[in-house]
C-alpha cells in the first residue's frame, strides 16, 4: 500500500492558480432562494446595458437550503392582516425586531407565491367541501381566487420536491445562463480603493478547475444561508452532515459582510429546533397539520399544565401569546429532560388515530376510513420525503409506521440564521416610506432608513433572506421576495452612482495569493510526514472544524450544557476562538474540495465569534430555550429590550458593540 | 444517510468531463475517479442525503444507506423522478414495502415564465413587478 501522504481529492491543487477577472455593474453572490429572487427581478428594472452577474458555489437547481424541497410555504398573507403577521413575528423573537423589515417583507411575500405557482410549483387546495387536492389537481390558481390548504395561520402545504428547480428556472432564463457562474465560491468581499465604506467587488475561486476569480463591481447582493455546523452536532459521526440546516451554510453571509465593515445585529440570536431525534424531519406538519402533542416519558402531556402556565407566566407578554415562542417551548422541553422526565414523544399514533376515529364518528364506513387513511399516510409520509428524507430512512430502519408509535423528538444543536424562527444578520436599511422611523442619529447603526431599502451600512452592499437580522419568519417565500426587494434597490443604486468606477485596494496577484494560502501550505509542508493528515506544520480543515464545534458546545452553551452559559464561559470561548483564528491561517489543503473546507471554516470562526461576543454583551437570557446565561438567567425586558449591533471596522481590526433602541411600528395594545 | 455509487451501473456518465451527479451535489461531495470511470461521494459525513444526486444520475447508480452511527441496517428510500412526479419506494427493515407517488410540477420543463421582456414602471417607489398600490401599516 502506498503512503497515505498525497491530496485526497480527485481535483488536486497547484500553488499557481489562473486569475480570472470580470468587470460587472451588479455582482450576486449566493444562489439560494434571495438570490433567485433578485436574479428573476433585476431584469425589470435594469436597463440593457446593465451586466449582471450571479455567482453560485453550488448549481442553481439545487442550490441553498431548498435544495432537497420543502413540503410548506410557511409564509403566505393571504387574507390575514400584515399588521397581524408583524405582531406574530415580534412575539416569537421576544420582542426584539425590526416592525418595518417585516411589515415590507409581508406586503411582497404573497407575490412571490403566486409566481412560484405560475411556474409550476403544485400548491395544495380546497375544495368546495373542503376536502384537500394536490397541488396537481385542477383548482383555481391563488391569483384566481384558490384556497390553499392552511396549517397553520400562515403556512400552506405543497408538493414541494421540485420547488428549488423550479424557482431556478425564470431566474436563470432572466439573466441569461452565461451569466450564471456556478461552482465559485465567493469567500471575500472588497472595498472600494478611493471611496470609503463603498463596496467594489468580491473574489472566490473555482471548485472545478485551478482559477481565482475577481469581481468588480458598483453593487452586490450577498445571500448564502445561515450556519451550520459552528456548535457540536448531536450526531458526530457519519451523521453529523444530517444537519437540520443545510449542511453547506458555513456562516458566509455573516462573515463576508462584517468583514467589510457591514453592521451586524443581533447576532446572540441562534434557532435550536426541536425535531425528530436524529433524523431532524420536519415537526411543523406534525403539530399543524395532523395535530399531534408532545408526551413525555411519564406519558403527560405535559404542555397546557399549570406548572407550564406558571412558568410561560415569567416570560410576559411573550409567554401570554395562543402559540407559545418557539424558543419557550423549547424552554418547555428542556426542563421536562432536565428533570428526568425524558424523552419527549411526538404522539403521531394518537394524532393520526384521532383522525381516523373522527371519520368514523361521521358515520364512515370501513371501507371508506381505509381509503381515507391511504390519503393520510400518504400526506405523512410526503412531509418527510419533500425535504428530509432522512427522516423517512430513519423509520423505515427502525421499522416505525406513525400510526402505531410515536417518535422521539429533541432540541437540535444550535444554528444561525435570519429566515426562519432566528433573527441574527446583518443591519439593513428598511424602504424609503414615511412609516419608517427617521432616527436623528448620525450613524446608520441606529437609523432604520438610509436611502436603499436591505442596503447594509456599507454603500452599495445589499442582502436578503439569512441574510437580513432582526425580522425572521420570512421562510422560502419570503427571502425570494426579500431578494426581489434588493434587485430593484441595486439599479437603483447604480442609476444614482453613474460615474462610480470601482477600483481595488489589492492587486490581482495578492488577492490569489491569499485565497490559495492553504494550498501553499500544503504543497510546502506535506513532505514532513508520511500522512498528508497528521503533520506538524498544518492543520486540516476537518480537524478545525471539529476543534471550533468542541469550543462553542462546551463553553458557548451548546448541547452538552443544555444550552447553559455564563460570562466566565463566554470568555473561554472567545479566547480559544482567538487562537482557532490564528490557527485558521495553518490550514492545508491538497485539494480544491479541501480549499472549499478551508474557507468555510474561516467563516464559521467568525460568525460564531460574533454569536459569542453578542451574547456576552447582552446581560439577559433574551431566548430561554435557545440559550440561557446563569448569571443573567431571566429575561429582562426594562435593561435589554434593545437591539445588540456590532461594527467590525475593517481599518483599525476592532468590533464595537452597541444598544440600539427598537421602535414599534405596529400597535402594542394589544400587543398581540 | 450517506450517497453510495453502485459499480455495476455507474458509467462515469460516458466520460464526459461533467458528470451529472458532480454536477448537483450542493455540497461537492460526488468525484469521478478517472482511470476506473466511476463516480463515488468523497465525504460521507457530510452528506446532507438530499438525494439530489440520487434524483439526476441517468443511469440509477446512487442509493442511500442509511447514517451507520443512529440507523439499524436493512430499510432503504428510493425515488423515481420524472418531469411532473416523483414515485418514492420505501423498504423497512422488516422487509414491508411502502409506495407513494407525488407530483412535483404542474408545468413543463423550461416552461416558467420569467417575465423577459415585461419592464417595471417607477425606480422610485417600492413596487416591485406585477404590483401596485402597497399597503402601509395601520
Ligand atoms: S451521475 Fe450516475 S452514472 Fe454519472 S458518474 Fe454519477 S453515478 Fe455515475
Ligand atoms: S445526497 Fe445530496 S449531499 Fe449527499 S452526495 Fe448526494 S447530492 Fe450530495
Amino acid at each position: 500500500m502506498a503512503l497515505p501522504n498525497k491530496p485526497k481529492g480527485e481535483l488536486a491543487a497547484v500553488v499557481d492558480p489562473q486569475i480570472v477577472e470580470h468587470d460587472v455593474d451588479v455582482l450576486i453572490v449566493g444562489g439560494g432562494m434571495a438570490a433567485c429572487g433578485t436574479a428573476f427581478e433585476i431584469k425589470k428594472w435594469a436597463p440593457a446595458d446593465l451586466k449582471i452577474v450571479m455567482v453560485d458555489k453550488a448549481a442553481l437547481e439545487r442550490s441553498g437550503a431548498v435544495a432537497q424541497g420543502l413540503s410548506a410555504i410557511n409564509t403566505y398573507i393571504g387574507s390575514n392582516p400584515i399588521e397581524s403577521y408583524v405582531k406574530m413575528v415580534r412575539n416569537d423573537l421576544m420582542g426584539v425586531v425590526r416592525e418595518d423589515l417585516i411589515y415590507d417583507c409581508g406586503r411582497h411575500v404573497d407575490e412571490s407565491v403566486k409566481l412560484f405557482e405560475e411556474w409550476g410549483l403544485p400548491i395544495w387546495k380546497k375544495d368546495a367541501d373542503g376536502e384537500t387536492l394536490d397541488g396537481a389537481k385542477p383548482a383555481p390558481t391563488l391569483r384566481e381566487g384558490g384556497t390553499p390548504v392552511r396549517t397553520g395561520k400562515w403556512q400552506i402545504m405543497i408538493n414541494g420536491e421540485s420547488y428549488k428547480c423550479i424557482v431556478a428556472e425564470p431566474a436563470k432564463t432572466a439573466l441569461g445562463a452565461d451569466n450564471v457562474h456556478e461552482r465559485i465560491f465567493i469567500v471575500k468581499l472588497l472595498l472600494d480603493k478611493n471611496k470609503a465604506n463603498q463596496i467594489a467587488g468580491a473574489v472566490g475561486f473555482s471548485t472545478r478547475e485551478n482559477a481565482v476569480h475577481i469581481y468588480r463591481c458598483k453593487t452586490a447582493m450577498v445571500a448564502c444561508g445561515g450556519a451550520v455546523n459552528i456548535f457540536r452536532p448531536r450526531s458526530t459521526g457519519e451523521g453529523k452532515g444530517r444537519a437540520w440546516y443545510p449542511v453547506w451554510n458555513a456562516g458566509s453571509t455573516y462573515t463576508m459582510c462584517a468583514q467589510v465593515g457591514a453592521t451586524l445585529t443581533m447576532m446572540e440570536n441562534r434557532f435550536t429546533p426541536a425535531r425528530f431525534k436524529d433524523g431532524y424531519g420536519p415537526v411543523g406538519a406534525w403539530f399543524l397539520l395532523f395535530k399531534a402533542k408532545v408526551q413525555n416519558g411519564l406519558g403527560e402531556f405535559y404542555a397546557n399544565s399549570d406548572a407550564v402556565k406558571e412558568e410561560l407566566a415569567q416570560f410576559m407578554p411573550y409567554g401570554a401569546s395562543p402559540v407559545t415562542p418557539t424558543c419557550l417551548r423549547n424552554h418547555l422541553m428542556i426542563n421536562e429532560l432536565k428533570a428526568g422526565r425524558g424523552p419527549i414523544y411526538m404522539a403521531t399514533d394518537v394524532a393520526l388515530n384521532a383522525f381516523l376515529d373522527d371519520r368514523r364518528a361521521k358515520g364512515l364506513d370501513e371501507k371508506e376510513v381505509k381509503k381515507y387513511w391511504k390519503h393520510l399516510e400518504s400526506e405523512a409520509w410526503e412531509d418527510f420525503l419533500d425535504m428530509s428524507v432522512g427522516q423517512a430512512g430513519l423509520w423505515a430502519g427502525m421499522d416505525i409506521e406513525p400510526e402505531k408509535t410515536g417518535s422521539e423528538i429533541m432540541p437540535t444543536e444550535p444554528y444561525m440564521l435570519g429566515s426562519h424562527s432566528g433573527c441574527c444578520g446583518i443591519w439593513t436599511s428598511g424602504p424609503e416610506e414615511s412609516w419608517v422611523p427617521d432616527v436623528k442619529n448620525p450613524s446608520r447603526a441606529h437609523k432604520y432608513k438610509w436611502g436603499y431599502n436591505r442596503m447594509t451600512t456599507v454603500d452599495g452592499l445589499f442582502t436578503a433572506g439569512d441574510g437580513v437580522g432582526a425580522s425572521g419568519h420570512k421562510f422560502s417565500s419570503g427571502s425570494h421576495a426579500e431578494g426581489r426587494i434588493c434587485a430593484k434597490q441595486m439599479v437603483k443604486f447604480c442609476r444614482d452612482n453613474a460615474s462610480f468606477k470601482p477600483e481595488l485596494k489589492q492587486t490581482a496577484k495578492e488577492l490569489a495569493d491569499e485565497i490559495y494560502a492553504p494550498v501553499k501550505r500544503y504543497i510546502e509542508f506535506v513532505g514532513a510526514s508520511t500522512a498528508a493528515d497528521v503533520n506538524p506544520n498544518y492543520c486540516k480543515p476537518a480537524g478545525l472544524m471539529m476543534r471550533l464545534m468542541k469550543a462553542t458546545d462546551e463553553y458557548g452553551g451548546g448541547v452538552a450544557t443544555y444550552y447553559m452559559t455564563s460570562g466566565k464561559l463566554l470568555n473561554i470561548c472567545l479566547d480559544l476562538l482567538r487562537l482557532l483564528r490564528e490557527d485558521a491561517q495553518k490550514m492545508a489543503a491538497g485539494d480544491l474540495h479541501e480549499l472549499l473546507r478551508c474557507w468555510e471554516n474561516y467563516h464559521r470562526i467568525w460568525c460564531v465569534e460574533a454569536h459569542i461576543r453578542h451574547i456576552e454583551f447582552r446581560k439577559e437570557s433574551r431566548y430561554p430555550g435557545f440559550y440561557y446565561r446563569s448569571d443573567f438567567p431571566t429575561c429582562d425586558d426594562e435593561n435589554w429590550k434593545c437591539f445588540v449591533n456590532s461594527t467590525f471596522n475593517p481599518e483599525t481590526q476592532e468590533w464595537k458593540c452597541e444598544k440600539v433602541e427598537v421602535i414599534n411600528i405596529i400597535e402594542t395594545e394589544p400587543w398581540l | 444517510m450517506p450517497s453510495y455509487v453502485d459499480p455495476s451501473k455507474c458509467d462515469g456518465c460516458k466520460g464526459g468531463d461533467k458528470t451529472a451527479c458532480m454536477y448537483i451535489c450542493p455540497n461537492d461531495l460526488m468525484v469521478l475517479e478517472k482511470t476506473e470511470m466511476k463516480a463515488y461521494n468523497q465525504e460521507p459525513d457530510a452528506c446532507w442525503e438530499c438525494y439530489s444526486c440520487v434524483k439526476i444520475c441517468p443511469q440509477g447508480a446512487i442509493f442511500v444507506r442509511g447514517y451507520d452511527d443512529f440507523v439499524p441496517m436493512g430499510g432503504q428510500v428510493h425515488p423515481m423522478r420524472s418531469a411532473d412526479s416523483i414515485m418514492w419506494t420505501v423498504k423497512f427493515r422488516n422487509g414491508n414495502l411502502k409506495r407513494f407517488k407525488f407530483p412535483v410540477r404542474t408545468t413543463a420543463e423550461g416552461a416558467a415564465n420569467a417575465y423577459v421582456d415585461q419592464k417595471g414602471a417607477s425606480l422610485d417607489d417600492e413596487c416591485l413587478l406585477l404590483e401596485a398600490n402597497l399597503p402601509t401599516p395601520k
